[in-house]
C-alpha cells in the first residue's frame, strides 16, 4: 500500500483551508452574537420559538399550523438586520468549511488506501468534521444560530493542536489497527466524542446563563445575549441521547476488537478505563435528568465534566500515559 | 373496642427489633433511591480513575515496582491501599458491590410496576384537557359516534380504551410507549448480567503466553508448565486445560521502507480434539486479529524476536549448538538482547563442569549497523544479522536454586567472580571466534520466533450476550417516548336548535416532554381537521 504523496498534499492544504474558513465563520457570528441589539433580539427570537416548541400555552391547533410563527414582529418586515446577514453568512461558511473537511478527510483516505483515522491527527479531523456537522443540524431545529462561534471555538482550537502538535505524514496502518474493526470501533468513537462536543458546549452556556440568573450582576452583558435554560437544555439532552448509544456500540465494538487483537476482551487498559469512566458520567446525566433536585444545573454540570472526560481521554491518555491504545503516530 | 386499640396503637415502643428493622429498612431505602445509584456511579467513575494513571500490577508488574520504589513511602502508602490493583481493590469491589444491590433494588419494584402497567388499562381522562401540557380543540357537526370511531382508526398502535362519559359524551384514552420502559428493564438487567459474567470470567478464565521457535516447534496446552508465564483465574489450578497443540512452521514479517510493521503472519499447523489421538494436524494463517479459535481456547500471535543459533566446538572436538530466543530490546530496529547457555559435554565431574559452563550474551542485530565498534540495527528485517558477544566462563548459577532467565546471566555470579568475561567480539553469520583455550564459538544462523498467547474464557459469550441486550435496551429506552393522548367528544346543543359536537384532544409525554409536541400538533391536526371534513 504505498502512499500517494500528491492527494496527501492536497489533503493537508484542505485541511489548512477548512481551518480558516471556519475561523472566518467565527468572526462573522461573532458580529451576529455580539452586536447588542441584534445579539438580544435572536435571544428573544429563541424565546419565542421555544415556546412554540414546548407548546405550551394552550393555543389551539384548530387554527392548522399554516399560521406564520410570530417572530416576524421582532424585525423590519421583508429585510433582514446587518448582523443577522452576519450570521447567515457566517452559517455558508461553515457549509463550504464542512465541504473542505470532508475533502480533507476523504483526500488522506485515498492518498493512504484506508480509512482516514489511523492516528491521532486524523482522528481529531474526523472528531471535529463530526462535531461541525452536528452543530448545523441542531441548527435546523433550535434558532441558536448566534450561538455558533462557541461551538467553532473548541473545533478551531482542536484542530489548530491537530494540525501543529499531533500532524504525523500519512503512512500505511500497523499491523494491530488492519482489520475491519477500525472502521466500525473508530468512527463510533470518533461519531459519539465528536457529537459529545456539542452538549458540552450547550452545558457550559447552560451554567453561564443559570449563573446569571441566579445572580444578574454575574455574566451580566453576556448571559442575556444566551437563549433560555430551557433551549441550552435541549440541545445538551437530544444530542446526548444522540451520542451515548453510538458512544456504547463504540465500547461495545472496541471490546470485540480487544478479543480479537489482544487476546481479552476488557483489561482496563488507560484508553478502556477512561472510556468506562465516560460512560459511566455520561449515564448519571442521563440519570440525573430523571432525579428531582439534579436537573438543570447539576445535570449541566455532569455533562461538562462528561465532556472534560472524553477530552482527557483524547490527549491524555494517548500522549502521556502508554498504553495499547497508544497508536497517536506522535514522536 | 376501638377505643381500647388506638393508644396502644400510637404508642410506638422502641423495642431492638424494631430500631433493627427500621434501620435496615432506611438502609434499604437509602441505598436504592436514585439519589444514592448517582453518587455510587460517580464513586464508580472516580475509583476507576487512578487505574487510568498509575501503573498497575496486572498489567505491567515491573514499572508498578519501579514506581514504588521512585516514590519512596508514598509509593509505600499507594501499594498498602491497592492503587496498584485498583481494580481488584476492597474499596473498587464495594463500590461495584453497592451499586449492583441499588441496581438490584431498584430493578425489582420497577420490575413489579412494570408487569403492572402491561395489564392496567390507559388512565382516566382527566375532566380538564385544557390543562395539559398539549391541548387543541375543535367543534364539528359529525355524530360522536363517527368521531369516536375516526379517532380510534387513527390511534392504530395505541393502546386505547373508551370510556363513556356524563351528558352522552365518550372520551378515548390512549396511551403509547410501553417500550420505553421494556427497554429499560433490558438495559438495566442486561447491565446485571454483564456484571455477573464479567466476575465469573475472572474466576474461571486463564491467560498464558508462550515463545515457540516458527522452525517447526510445537507447543502444547498439557500444563502451565509449558507456559512461560500463566496468569490463572481465581478458580483455576491450572490442571485439566483444554488440549490441544500447535505448531509453528514459519513466521513472516513485513515491513515498510521507514521500518514501520506492516504485517506480520504464521503458517501454523494445530490439532484438537479427535484429531489428537488420530495425529492429523490442520493448517491455519496466524495473523494479528485473527487469533486461532481451537477447543474453546483463543490462540493470539502477540509478538516475535530471532534466536541466533550458536555452535560450540569444544577442545575434544565435540560440538554443541543451540537456538536460544533472544528479546527485543527495541521494538522498532529488533536489536535484542540474550544469552545462551551451554555446559562443557567432556567433563563428567559435576563440580569440575559446574565452574566450565560457558555463556554467550550481548546483542543481536537483524540489519547491523556499527558504530565505531558497537553493534546498532538500522532495519528491523533479517538482511544482515550480526551479534556482538561477551563469552562468559565459569559457575551460570544455575544449580544455585535461584529462578534463572534465559534472556539473562545471573549477575551476582559475574559479581563475585564465579563467571569470568573471556571474550568480546562482534560475529557476523559463520564467522567464529576461539577461547584461550581453544574453545571455538560460531555464530551460525537466525531463526525467527513468535510469542503465542493462549486465552481461556468460557464467560465471554454471555458477557457479549449481555452487553447486546444492554445496547438494545438502551434504545429502546432513549428513543421511545412513553405518551398519552386523550380524546373527549361532547355533544352540545346550541339555542338555535342545531347541534354541535366538540371535540377535544389532551397530550402528556410521560418522560422527557422533547419532541412530543410535534407528534401531538400532527396527531391533534389529523383528528381534528378530519371531523371537521366528515359531514
Amino acid at each position: 500500500m504505498p502512499v500517494n504523496e500528491t492527494l496527501s498534499q492536497y489533503s493537508d492544504w484542505s485541511y489548512t483551508t477548512t481551518v480558516a474558513v471556519y475561523v472566518l465563520a467565527m468572526v462573522f457570528f461573532l458580529i451576529e452574537q455580539s452586536f447588542g441589539r441584534q445579539g438580544r433580539q435572536a435571544a428573544a427570537r429563541t424565546k419565542e420559538r421555544a415556546r412554540e416548541l414546548v407548546g405550551a400555552g394552550g393555543a389551539p391547533v384548530t387554527s392548522s399550523p399554516a399560521t406564520p410563527p410570530a417572530s416576524g414582529t421582532t424585525q423590519a418586515p421583508g429585510g433582514r438586520s446587518r448582523a443577522e446577514r452576519f450570521g447567515r453568512m457566517g452559517v455558508a461558511l461553515t457549509v463550504l468549511g464542512v465541504l473542505l473537511h470532508c475533502s480533507a478527510l476523504v483526500l488522506r483516505g485515498l492518498a493512504t488506501s484506508r480509512v482516514p483515522w489511523g492516528n491521532m491527527y486524523e482522528y481529531i479531523m474526523a472528531v471535529c468534521l463530526i462535531a461541525v456537522v452536528a452543530w448545523l443540524v441542531m441548527l435546523r431545529k433550535f434558532p441558536v444560530r448566534h450561538l455558533s462561534m462557541f461551538m467553532l471555538l473548541p473545533v478551531v482550537m482542536l484542530m489548530f493542536i491537530g494540525g501543529t502538535w499531533l500532524y504525523s505524514v500519512a503512512a500505511p496502518l500497523q499491523p494491530a489497527l488492519q482489520s475491519y474493526w477500525l472502521v466500525i470501533h473508530v468512527s463510533a468513537a470518533a461519531a459519539s466524542s465528536g457529537v459529545f462536543l456539542v452538549p458540552g458546549v450547550a452545558s457550559i452556556l447552560y451554567l453561564i446563563r443559570s449563573r446569571n440568573e441566579s445572580n444578574p450582576a454575574k455574566f451580566a452583558r453576556f448571559a442575556p445575549k444566551l437563549p433560555s435554560l430551557d433551549v441550552l437544555d435541549r440541545i445538551a439532552y437530544r444530542t446526548t441521547v444522540f451520542a451515548f448509544p453510538v458512544f456504547t456500540f463504540g465500547v461495545l465494538c472496541g471490546a470485540v476488537w480487544a478479543e480479537a487483537a489482544w487476546g481479552r476482551f476488557w483489561g482496563w487498559d488507560p484508553k478502556e478505563t477512561v472510556a468506562f469512566i465516560a460512560w459511566v458520567i455520561y449515564a448519571a446525566y442521563l440519570h440525573s435528568r430523571a432525579t428531582a433536585g439534579w436537573r438543570g444545573r447539576r445535570a449541566a454540570m455532569i455533562n461538562v465534566v462528561g465532556f472534560a472526560a472524553t477530552v482527557f481521554n483524547l490527549f491524555f491518555v494517548n500522549l502521556v500515559t502508554t498504553g495499547l491504545h497508544s497508536y497517536a503516530g506522535v514522536g | 373496642m376501638t377505643s381500647t386499640l388506638s393508644p396502644e396503637h400510637k404508642e410506638y415502643r422502641h423495642t431492638r427489633t424494631r430500631s433493627v428493622l427500621a434501620f435496615l429498612r432506611n438502609t434499604w431505602r437509602g441505598l436504592t433511591s436514585m439519589r444514592t445509584a448517582l453518587i455510587l456511579l460517580f464513586l464508580l467513575a472516580l475509583a476507576a480513575l487512578p487505574g487510568a494513571l498509575l501503573p498497575q500490577r496486572s498489567l505491567n508488574e515491573p514499572k508498578t515496582l519501579e514506581y514504588i520504589s521512585q516514590h519512596g513511602w508514598w509509593g509505600q502508602v499507594l501499594d498498602r491501599l491497592q492503587f496498584f490493583d485498583v481494580y481488584s481493590s476492597v474499596w473498587f469491589s464495594a463500590i461495584y458491590l453497592l451499586l449492583m444491590v441499588s441496581l438490584v433494588g431498584c430493578l425489582l419494584p420497577r420490575s413489579v410496576d412494570y408487569v403492572r402497567s402491561m395489564r392496567a388499562k390507559p388512565v382516566l381522562t382527566p375532566r380538564n384537557l385544557a390543562r395539559m401540557p398539549h391541548h387543541a380543540r375543535a367543534e364539528t357537526d359529525a355524530e360522536v359516534g363517527d368521531v369516536i370511531s375516526a379517532s380510534k382508526s387513527r390511534l392504530r398502535g395505541w393502546r386505547v380504551v373508551e370510556r363513556e362519559e356524563n351528558g352522552g359524551g365518550r372520551s378515548i384514552s390512549a396511551e403509547r410507549g410501553y417500550l420505553r420502559e421494556t427497554g429499560n428493564l433490558l438495559f438495566h438487567f442486561g447491565m446485571l448480567g454483564v456484571i455477573v459474567t464479567f466476575a465469573l470470567g475472572a474466576m474461571y478464565s486463564y491467560e498464558g503466553q508462550v515463545i515457540v521457535l516458527a522452525d517447526g516447534d510445537e507447543f502444547c496446552n498439557a500444563g502451565i508448565y509449558n507456559y512461560d508465564s500463566f496468569n490463572p483465574g481465581l478458580r483455576v489450578d491450572g490442571t485439566e486445560l483444554n488440549p490441544f497443540c500447535v505448531r509453528v512452521n514459519d513466521f513472516k514479517a513485513t515491513y515498510a521502507p521507514t521500518g514501520q510493521p506492516v504485517g506480520y503472519e504464521s503458517n501454523i499447523q494445530y490439532q484438537s480434539g479427535a484429531d489428537l489421538d488420530s495425529r492429523t494436524w490442520r493448517p491455519y494463517h496466524l495473523q494479528v486479529n485473527e487469533p486461532l479459535r481451537t477447543a474453546g481456547d483463543r490462540v493470539y500471535l502477540l509478538g516475535h524476536g530471532y534466536a541466533p543459533t550458536f555452535t560450540v566446538t569444544f577442545p575434544d572436538g565435540s560440538q554443541r549448538t543451540q537456538t536460544i530466543q533472544w528479546r527485543p530490546v527495541d521494538q522498532i530496529t529488533m536489536l535484542s538482547e540474550g544469552a545462551t547457555k551451554f555446559e562443557r559435554p567432556d567433563v563428567t565431574d559435576s563440580e569440575q563442569r559446574r565452574k566450565s559452563q560457558l555463556a554467550i550474551t550481548g546483542l543481536f542485530a537483524p540489519t547491523a549497523a556499527l558504530q565505531g565498534n558497537i553493534l546498532t540495527s538500522s532495519f528491523p528485517e533479517l538482511t544482515d544479522p550480526a551479534v556482538a558477544v561477551d563469552v562468559m566462563r565459569g559457575d551460570l548459577g544455575v544449580d544455585s536454586g535461584r529462578g534463572q532467565s534465559i534472556f539473562e546471566i545471573d549477575q551476582s555470579m559475574v559479581d563475585n567472580g564465579r563467571l569470568q568475561r573471556v571474550a568480546r567480539e562482534n560475529l557476523g553469520l559463520g564467522q567464529e571466534l576461539t577461547l584461550d583455550d581453544g574453545t571455538r564459538v560460531r555464530f551460525d544462523s537466525v531463526q525467527p520466533w513468535v510469542s503465542l498467547q493462549v486465552s481461556h474464557d468460557p464467560t465471554q459469550v454471555w458477557v457479549l450476550g449481555f452487553a447486546v441486550a444492554m445496547f438494545v435496551g438502551l434504545g429502546g429506552s432513549l428513543f421511545v417516548k412513553r405518551r398519552r393522548l386523550w380524546v373527549r367528544v361532547t355533544p352540545v346543543a346550541d339555542g338555535d336548535d342545531k347541534r354541535h359536537t366538540v371535540v377535544e384532544v389532551g397530550g402528556l409525554a410521560r418522560t422527557d416532554q422533547a419532541g412530543y409536541g410535534e407528534e401531538f400538533t400532527r396527531i391533534a391536526g389529523d383528528l381534528l381537521t378530519r371531523d371537521r371534513r366528515a359531514p
